[in-house]
């Protein structure tokens, strides 16, 4: 069978398991079977899609062969695939957490057979995004994947979920308007927007109306990638919604937003990186993310702060242009979706065992060893401790920006240092408050892993057991990423597109 | 291509009045704002699809007829902004009925850390523990604090 059949299955195998969830809406246990296995069998193929994209450059299908050209193009070359692989692992993963005490929040009657239908309407969403071969494409895709989180954010319709939901409601709507009106002006300037066309028609305008549609198309996704200063919606909306959907739009929605940067600022604009100006935005959003997290009492907005202060790593990445910034980027950016979704995770299982998510609340936690173990080793991990992959991820992108050693550069290494020390500082204070503070003498509670169903355990651990050996593929990983950042350079893109054609 | 200048000109004047609702705090006024600023989009990508023409049907002559890829995609972004509008709608309707208006209200943990550093206090991480017996929200159980949020809407 030819490879590029596979591509399109990442999308049509989640859409059609949510209309077979949305059947199965009174039983929940065969919802989440159904759920479970549609996204690992998702995760097998993506993995085949990256050994294949690997092995023969980048597959490409046009979707209904349509001659010339016409019709959608999707394409998944090594970044694109390896992007499908790691969300739907970690989306196969959370999917077995939702309960429906976790997602109704307390609200009688609220609709949770609706959960595994949007989730998966989500990932659908997720994986078009990364496979699209054209502007219009990623705009229907992301699209897809606000609306299923427009839903997921505001599950139950609580007060607090209501307040925060709109919050993000309003903001994404903005965003979606103006990727519209960056797409309108596009195609009046070039007459198309298939990613392969693109590079040479816009290479071809007004140099100045070339910087307009790609600042523009940078505010766009930038706003979804949680960049400053476009970022204070995330720490707003994000802490309220259930745990396992807070993790997964930590983990995946914003690097969607990054994604989008990387196809910009390779793709589309390979001769204008911007370099100083996206150095200086993500020195501010490294320092100023985490300055913001280190003020906050508790646990999900200290981690959506922390979320907003990483994104500054890949933007530093990107923004250097050169082959070994954007595999550091891109290394990280995998770093980043699985630790951070497992941090999310985990303190979902710490608000069900001690009853709360707020520092002055918690305390005793280590008197569960397991809980305190699968808190430390992610959390250490985002603070970049040797030997975890945070640490390598951060030396790979410090690697990168000394070898241009422009001041700005330098400026952003020892930005990056500072965040990176800030961040185990606040991580740090979490441990110290959360697991080792005296409780209260009033708090009769003992605390103990049994309130917690066991597969939520098993699969918290199973993600931290990935989270811990991403050292050990890190070697694998850094070659693979590299080769996507060659093969980014060297226009394989276009080629493979142009020579699918049917 | 010879752009129309009056589609131009209306596209700007929507989405300027819709950028004007957006920046209100009753979903509503947001909601008129987004469908605005909306049908302000749609317009521009008129512009963008060049003059007018036939319509793109085949047998018609080939450098006659209007491009059709401009429509094809208004035609999902109305769709989309449909679907929008529908979820806006019962979002403020939601609002209405949990707190008898449709105003979003401000962020009650912001306020508790924007309340702390105007009165000169460390943050809540690093203060002391003080044991409190109240029931438990995903807020970290301070949601319920009395006047909060409209205090915070006051400033």
């Amino acid at each position: 069978m030819d490879l590029a059949n596979l591509v399109p299955v990442p999308v049509l195998l989640p859409l059609l398991a949510a209309g077979v969830t949305l059947i199965l809406a009174r039983h929940p246990a065969w919802q989440r079977i159904v759920s479970g296995t549609t996204l690992a069998i998702v995760a097998v193929l993506a993995l085949i899609l990256t050994i294949g994209a690997d092995a023969q450059g980048p597959i490409v299908l046009w979707v209904g062969a349509w001659p010339d050209g016409l019709g959608i193009v999707l394409v998944a070359d090594r970044l694109s695939s390896l992007m499908v692989l790691v969300s739907s692992i970690v989306t196969a993963i959370v999917v077995i957490f939702p309960s429906r005490r976790d997602i109704a929040d307390g609200a009688d009657g609220a609709p949770v057979s609706v959960f595994h239908p949007t989730f998966l309407v989500l990932t659908a969403g997720v994986a078009n995004a990364f496979l699209a071969g054209d502007l219009f494409n990623m705009f229907v895709s992301f699209e897809m994947l606000l609306f299923s989180s427009y839903v997921l954010i505001m599950l139950g319709a609580t007060k607090e979920r209501v307040r925060a939901g709109s919050t993000y409601v309003v903001v994404s709507v903005v965003s979606s308007t103006l990727f519209l009106l960056a797409l309108s002006i596009v195609y009046g300037a070039t007459g198309t927007v298939s990613f392969a066309q693109l590079p040479e028609r816009l290479a071809a305008l007004d140099p100045d109306l070339q910087l307009l549609i790609q600042l523009l198309l940078l505010v766009v996704f930038g706003i979804k990638a949680a960049v400053f200063p476009l970022q204070a919606w995330l720490p707003d909306s994000y802490p309220t919604a259930p745990a396992s959907v807070t993790a997964v739009f930590a983990g995946l929605l914003t690097k969607v937003g990054v994604f989008a940067i990387v196809r910009v600022q390779t793709l589309l604009f390979p001769d204008s990186p911007l370099t100083d100006l996206l150095l200086v935005v993500a020195i501010l959003t490294m320092v100023l993310g985490i300055l913001g997290a280190l003020a906050q009492g508790e646990i999900k907005r200290l981690l959506s702060f922390t979320l907003v202060s990483h994104i500054g790593y890949m933007l530093m990445g990107i923004a250097l242009g050169t082959q070994a910034g954007l595999s550091g980027a891109i290394f990280y950016i995998v770093h980043h979706i699985l630790v951070q979704t497992t941090l999310f995770i985990v303190v979902g299982l710490i608000e069900r065992v001690g009853g709360s998510t707020s520092l002055s609340r918690l305390g005793g936690l280590a008197s569960i060893p397991l809980l305190a173990a699968l808190y430390l080793l992610p959390a250490l991990n985002l603070g970049g401790i040797p030997p975890l992959s945070g640490f390598l991820g951060k030396v790979t992108l410090f690697d990168a920006a000394l070898e241009t050693p422009t001041p700005l550069a330098i400026a952003a290494v020892v930005a990056g240092v500072v965040t990176s020390l800030l961040t185990l500082i606040a991580v740090i204070r979490v441990w110290q408050r959360a697991f080792w503070q005296d409780r209260g003498e009033d708090d009769e509670r003992v605390h103990s892993l049994r309130v917690l169903p066991r597969i939520w355990v098993v699969a918290a651990s199973a993600l931290v057991g990935i989270t811990v050996a991403l050292t050990a593929l890190a070697g694998p990983l850094t070659s693979f990423a590299d080769r996507a950042a060659v093969d980014i350079h060297r226009g394989a893109y276009q080629q493979a597109v142009e020579e699918a054609i049917p | 291509m010879t752009p129309t200048l009056i589609l131009a000109i209306a596209g700007a004047v929507l989405i300027a009045a819709g950028v004007y609702l957006l920046l209100e705090r009753s979903l509503m006024r947001i909601l008129a704002g987004v469908m605005l600023a909306g049908n302000g989009v749609n317009l521009l990508f008129l512009v963008s699809a060049g003059p007018a023409g036939l319509a793109p049907i085949v047998g018609e002559p080939e450098d006659q007829i209007a491009d059709p890829l401009p429509q094809a995609m208004v035609l999902t972004a109305i769709v989309i902004s449909l679907a929008t509008s529908a979820f806006l709608l019962a979002m403020s309707y939601r609002s209405f009925q949990l707190e008898g208006h449709d105003e979003v209200a401000d962020d009650v943990e912001d306020a508790i850390v924007r309340r702390r550093a105007q009165a000169d206090l460390s943050s809540e991480a690093y203060s002391e523990q003080v044991p409190e017996a109240r029931p438990d929200t995903e807020s970290g159980g301070r949601s319920d604090e009395p006047g909060t949020a409209r205090e915070g809407r006051a400033r």
